[in-house]
């Protein structure tokens, strides 16, 4: 809501020397927060001149321009041109300015910026040679001076209604001083949305009394006669049992001088309160509109049925707005239409609170008026605003709640403008259909207040903070009140909103500030310890956390290179997505992240380990039809409650993380180790070890992965936990990353999901280790870990460790063998082991080996 | 050297120790010391043959010489063995000097990794609430309607339901959003943890704004509720201007200004005091707060005449970028390492 501080100073005590800066703040502090501030702009000299005499002159370009004598009083006239020059008429005391514009003829007073001042824009004004003149100064248009739009000529003071004496100070003429604050109005405070409900923050901010030139008991309205323009409302499709219209309010003004136009200061006021002047009547009711908040609508009786109907608009049809947009209307959407007295030749002649249409639109030869104030449901205009995607003046103000008192008093401060400024006659007959509802009365315990804002009021002060907003007070009982709700304040519902405007109003600044003892909590979770300890070691390990945005596409999955069967194809969709080239959320972390792998290899760097930890979802298992829907403050049954979490997908916690280029880093020790597989298959071991678990891993042929170089990790509950190993080819290639990029993904949720089997069985042994050296061949294809098992359960109890410490492929082993050397470390818990019982153990292990596996001991 | 010495002659014995004394001290390297032992305690060296010389003497001498012959080898040993070990650690002393490397070669061999400071200080904040015996709460980031709004006191026609932009999951009857805030995490806990309740909330939260210089389609939030009997709004600023500390400094406190937000009643907006803004000290808006709703307690089956409390929430993003003085929102979405890289495992 602008506020154009001279227009609040019609209605409260405003000092001149108020500091606008200091009244945003004051605003902000009862709610009304600064969005934006409109200072002056312009600096002097601007002054009001007399064309003196004028000189067309034709110029090469086939433009004429004036070459002009202006007055422009004693103190900036200068006796003699230097050079000598302007030479329309005689020299007398004056400034020769050039002027391209047409609309003015000698005698005319217009506006004149000399040289050093400065208009809007920081445009400076300087003495400068044009047209082969010198022009001293500037004759100026309205929007030079940011006085609206119109560049279709400069300013003369008669048109706008103006006069004055060449020398005048133009800037306080034209209220170019003149300050206008933007404040931002809360959804749930429509009132504020007017100069009225402004004055009143600002009155009862300064402790100033006010006088509510909104209230019928102050206000001049009509009283309702039976000979008033007919109006019927016909609502067959009400909104949640809610009237659409349940106020109207119809006034006739007759007899309008379709010459009179719009007084300057009024222009002024619509334009800084952000909207554009457009003819006398149509700037009334936007004029009133602004003072008091009661949107009005003005047809021309000419054009005016005999009848108006208030209805909801059919399946199928059609209207087309004043902004020329034509549109199917809803059932739901609520119509002013009107008919023939006969119910015939009826036309739809606007959506109801939100915007008329051109039909019936008063013109330039307007002279009878119909002005319609009415009151709709909140719910009703701001559906058909979403609808429509047609946001208004209006339908702002009726989505938040118009005062439903007003309705008479608007129409009639409309019609006695008008008839003031355009010459017309009010008629007495008047349309009032509709009671304003009783008022809302609200049982409040002065007690209640301090409980909950924590600073004590006493019933005085609760009393007269809240007559401040304007209700009506009766103590009930002891330190009980029971408060009458003004009817502009919509919003007030329940005790909490009288508490908040007591706490509001007596300045929240008085809160003290105590911090609360809150009960011994559990700390962390195991799952946030979790992820923050594999947080750290990816970190650690080398791996930078990145974000990435969770959209994808189905591009995406077929880069990835995903089966049409994968269930990671089967997505959530955004309906408004940001881009329609990624509807889709992320069934995988991988998907997002390698983006962000080639952005920054194309930001230059060499080599990138990056790791990502965040939701991902699919819509599989999600259950069809419409999901649940319940009002504000209902509490669902323990059967609601399911269907509500039902609906929700699953969303598991990943990680996932990729190496692109160097696992060990070039410098002067070398050349460095371009990742491979087994480094990101040892990250998610780290994952599992640091977490106290176990994993087993399988080679596994999945997408985006090699076929021959993914591991997969299956959990000791048989649950897999992820995958890891080198990029396929085809995937590195579609994705523009590194050959041979390698990557891991990983269900936290899997592993949060493990018991933790660890047990301690005893101290640490002492006594001296025994090492055995092994090594078998065995089949290529034979997985090292599967061999490594059977070793040790042949082995028995007292192998401590078991490495593997060379993998031997070529000349000396038969096509399709491989040699694996062990190195098999025993310990007994009760003695010293003798080379003997080692090598037992050791042969009872490769014995194991060679039934199982066809192992050979490689001699 | 191959003069017989009468080991009953001291002062030959005597000759005989300082010669061998000198040769040891002129000798400056451990060859030289060695051929100077060789000559001087040999088979051969004089002192060594006084000593086989004792043997042949009268039973009457043999004692006096002994005495006199092994006092003056033990000398001899002794300085022997003192020059030995003072080259020696010469020796050593100069070996390990040619051993020198230059530390200053880098030894970036492994590459240094980094958390996103995004998620450093949800931590940051998860601690400092927890220290105060607060619990971390969680929950999903596509979310049903009716948590994200309705349940949060937001009718299906409320303005303010317009005034963030939702993303809304596709077939819209399904009634899923993209959390729009965190604060239905504030609705799953009041229903599953009951009351009385402390917890924070960070997470993920979307709207659809395009991504620019100060907004982002996905961003983080932090929320806080508490629910209790008798908390007041003077709690929830005292919880505030500790968070405020916590995350701006000592000298920091926060102010409450009158706002609007369906699910609190009374509801503020809430700036903090910055010590080190840019261009002197000053207030600047964090996020938004209020007394929890009674329909937000209803909603979750708790009797709002009995139990009352706050709630707030800010953004994270703004958070980092006041504090870390980070003028651009592409540098935390882009995920370029270099920005992590600065803040290493501490935001």
């Amino acid at each position: 809501m602008r506020v154009p501080l001279n227009w609040l100073a019609d209605y409260v005590d405003l000092p001149a020397e108020t500091d606008p800066h200091a009244l945003a703040a004051e605003f902000a502090s009862v709610g009304l927060e600064e969005e934006d501030f409109f200072g002056p702009e312009t600096t002097g000299p601007l002054v009001v001149g007399r064309v003196l005499d004028l000189v067309k002159e034709e110029h090469s370009n086939g433009k004429t321009v004036n070459w002009c004598r202006v007055d422009v009083g004693p103190e900036h006239n200068e006796a003699q041109d230097d050079p000598k020059d302007p030479q329309p008429g005689p020299e007398v005391p004056s400034r020769g300015i050039i002027c391209g514009a047409h609309n003015f003829v000698p005698g005319d007073l217009i506006v004149a910026c000399l040289p050093g001042a400065v208009l809007p824009g920081d445009f400076a004004i300087a003495a400068r040679k044009t047209y082969g003149h010198k022009s001293d100064g500037m004759i100026c248009s309205a929007k030079e001076l940011g006085l609206g739009e119109d560049h279709s000529g400069i300013i003369v003071l008669s048109d706008l209604g103006l006069t004055g004496e060449p020398g005048d100070d133009a800037i306080a003429l034209l209220g170019l001083d003149q300050v206008t604050l933007d404040v931002n109005v809360t959804p749930d405070r429509g009132y504020q949305l007017s100069m009225r409900g402004i004055a009143r923050e600002y009155a009862q901010m300064k402790g100033q009394s006010f006088t509510d030139i909104g209230s019928p008991a102050v206000a001049p309205v009509n009283e309702p006669t039976t000979d008033g323009f007919p109006v019927v409302i016909d609502d067959v499709n009400p909104i949640n049992e809610v009237a659409g219209c349940d106020r109207f309010t119809a006034l006739q003004v007759t007899g309008l001088n379709p010459e009179a136009k719009t007084p300057f200061w009024m222009q002024r006021r619509l334009q800084q309160a952000g909207m554009r002047p457009i003819g006398l009547t149509v700037d009334v009711t936007n004029f009133v509109m602004l003072e008091l908040g009661q949107p009005l609508h003005a047809y021309d009786s000419a054009l005016l049925g005999d009848e108006i109907v208030v209805r909801r608009a059919t399946a199928g049809e059609k209207f087309t707005t004043l902004d020329d947009v034509k549109r199917k209307l809803d059932p739901e959407d609520l119509l002013i239409t009107d008919r023939g007295a006969d119910g015939t030749g009826g036309k739809i002649i606007g959506l109801a609170g939100v915007m008329g249409g051109a039909d019936v639109e008063v013109h330039s030869g307007t002279t009878d008026v119909v002005i319609e104030a009415a009151h709709f449901d909140p719910i009703s205009i701001a559906r058909t605003s979403r609808r429509h995607r047609l946001s208004s003046e209006a339908s702002r103000r009726f989505e938040r709640g118009v005062d439903p008192e007003l309705g008479p008093v608007a129409a009639r401060r409309c019609a006695d403008l008008l008839v003031e400024l355009g010459g017309g006659t009010l008629s007495p007959a008047t349309t009032q259909i509709g009671d304003a509802p009783e008022p809302t009365v609200i049982e409040l315990p002065v007690e209640r207040i301090g409980n909950l804002v924590g600073v004590e009021y006493t019933t005085a002060e609760a009393t007269g903070l809240l007559e401040g907003i304007g209700a009506t007070i009766e103590v009930v009982g002891k330190d009980r009140l029971a408060v009458t709700v003004p009817s502009w304040r919509t919003d007030i519902t329940d005790d909490v909103d009288l508490i908040e405007e007591v706490a509001r109003t007596g300045g929240y600044g008085r809160i003290p500030s105590v911090q609360p003892a809150a009960r011994a909590g559990k700390g962390l979770t195991t799952a946030q310890k979790t992820r923050r300890r594999i947080s750290n070691l990816l970190a650690a390990d080398g791996f930078t956390e990145v974000l990435s945005y969770p959209f994808t596409s189905t591009k995406r999955d077929d880069q990835l290179r995903l089966e049409a069967d994968d269930v990671r194809r089967e997505h959530i969709r955004l309906a408004n997505p940001m881009s329609e080239d990624m509807p889709l959320m992320r069934t995988n972390l991988l998907s997002t992240l390698v983006d962000l792998v080639v952005r920054n290899l194309g930001r230059g760097a060499k080599g990138v380990a990056l790791f990502e930890a965040g939701l991902v979802s699919t819509s599989a298992g999600l259950p069809e039809g419409p999901g649940p829907r319940h009002l504000p403050g209902y509490h669902p049954t323990e059967a609601e409650l399911e269907k509500i979490y039902a609906s929700v997908p699953a969303q598991p916690y990943h990680y996932a993380g990729i190496i692109a280029g160097n696992a060990e880093l070039p410098g002067v020790w070398g050349k460095g180790r371009k990742a491979e597989a087994t480094d990101v298959i040892d990250t998610v071991r780290r994952i599992v070890a640091v977490n106290g678990l176990e994993v087993t891993v399988e080679s596994d042929q999945i997408a985006p992965w090699h076929p021959g170089r993914a591991a997969k990790f299956v959990l000791a509950d048989g649950q897999v936990l992820g995958h890891a190993g080198e990029l396929h080819p085809k995937v590195c290639e579609n994705l523009g990353l590194p050959a041979r990029t390698v990557a891991f993904e990983i269900d936290l949720d899997a592993l949060l999901a493990q018991e933790d089997l660890r047990a301690w069985d005893g101290a640490l042994s002492t006594y001296p280790v025994s090492r055995q050296d092994v090594a078998l061949i065995v089949d290529a294809d034979l997985p090292t870990q599967t061999l490594a098992a059977t070793l040790r359960e042949g082995a028995g109890e007292e192998l401590e460790l078991l490495e593997t410490f060379d993998l031997y492929t070529g000349d000396q082993l038969p096509e399709g063998k491989k040699s694996l050397a062990f190195r098999l470390t025993f310990r007994a818990p009760d003695r010293t082991l003798k080379a003997d019982d080692a090598s037992a153990m050791r042969e009872a292990a490769t014995k194991l080996a060679a039934e199982r596996h066809g192992a050979e001991v490689r001699s | 050297m191959t003069d017989q010495l009468d080991p009953l002659d001291e002062s030959a014995v005597k000759q005989a120790v300082d010669a061998a004394l000198q040769a040891f001290a002129d000798s400056t390297t451990l060859d030289e010391l060695k051929q100077a032992k060789i000559d001087h305690t040999g088979d051969k060296a004089p002192l060594a043959l006084a000593n086989r010389a004792i043997g042949s003497l009268d039973k009457a001498d043999k004692a006096a010489a002994g005495k006199i012959v092994g006092k003056s080898r033990g000398q001899v040993k002794q300085a022997h063995d003192a020059r030995l070990a003072e080259l020696e650690s010469e020796r050593d002393t100069a070996v390990l000097i040619e051993e020198a490397i230059d530390v200053t070669l880098p030894t970036d061999r492994r590459r240094l990794g980094a958390r996103h400071p995004l998620s450093l200080i949800q931590e940051q904040a998860a601690d400092y609430f927890i220290g105060l015996g607060w619990e971390v709460a969680e929950g999903p980031e596509i979310e049903s309607e009716w948590l994200n709004f309705d349940a949060l006191n937001f009718g299906p026609d409320h303005p303010a339901r317009q005034m963030q932009d939702t993303f809304f999951v596709d077939p819209a009857e399904a009634g899923l959003v993209l959390r729009t805030h965190t604060s239905p995490v504030q609705s799953r806990s009041l229903l599953e943890r009951g009351v009385p309740l402390y917890v924070v909330c960070p997470g993920k939260t979307f709207r659809t704004d395009e991504l620019d210089a100060t907004h982002t389609p996905v961003f983080h939030q932090i929320e806080g509720i508490a629910i209790d009997k008798g908390l007041t709004m003077a709690n929830l600023q005292g919880t505030l201007d500790g968070f405020a500390r916590e995350m701006f400094g000592p000298e920091s406190k926060t102010r409450l200004r009158p706002s609007f937000f369906p699910f609190t009643e009374p509801s503020a907006e809430m700036d903090f005091w910055f010590p080190n803004k840019v261009g002197g000290p000053g207030w600047i808006e964090w996020g938004g707060c209020g007394m929890v709703h009674p329909n937000v307690l209803r909603a979750a089956g708790i009797d709002p005449e009995v139990y009352q409390g706050f709630a707030f929430g800010m953004g994270i993003e703004r958070t980092l970028m006041l504090r870390e003085g980070i003028n651009d929102m592409h540098d935390m979405v882009e995920g370029d390492v270099r920005f992590s890289a600065r803040f290493g495992m501490k935001a």
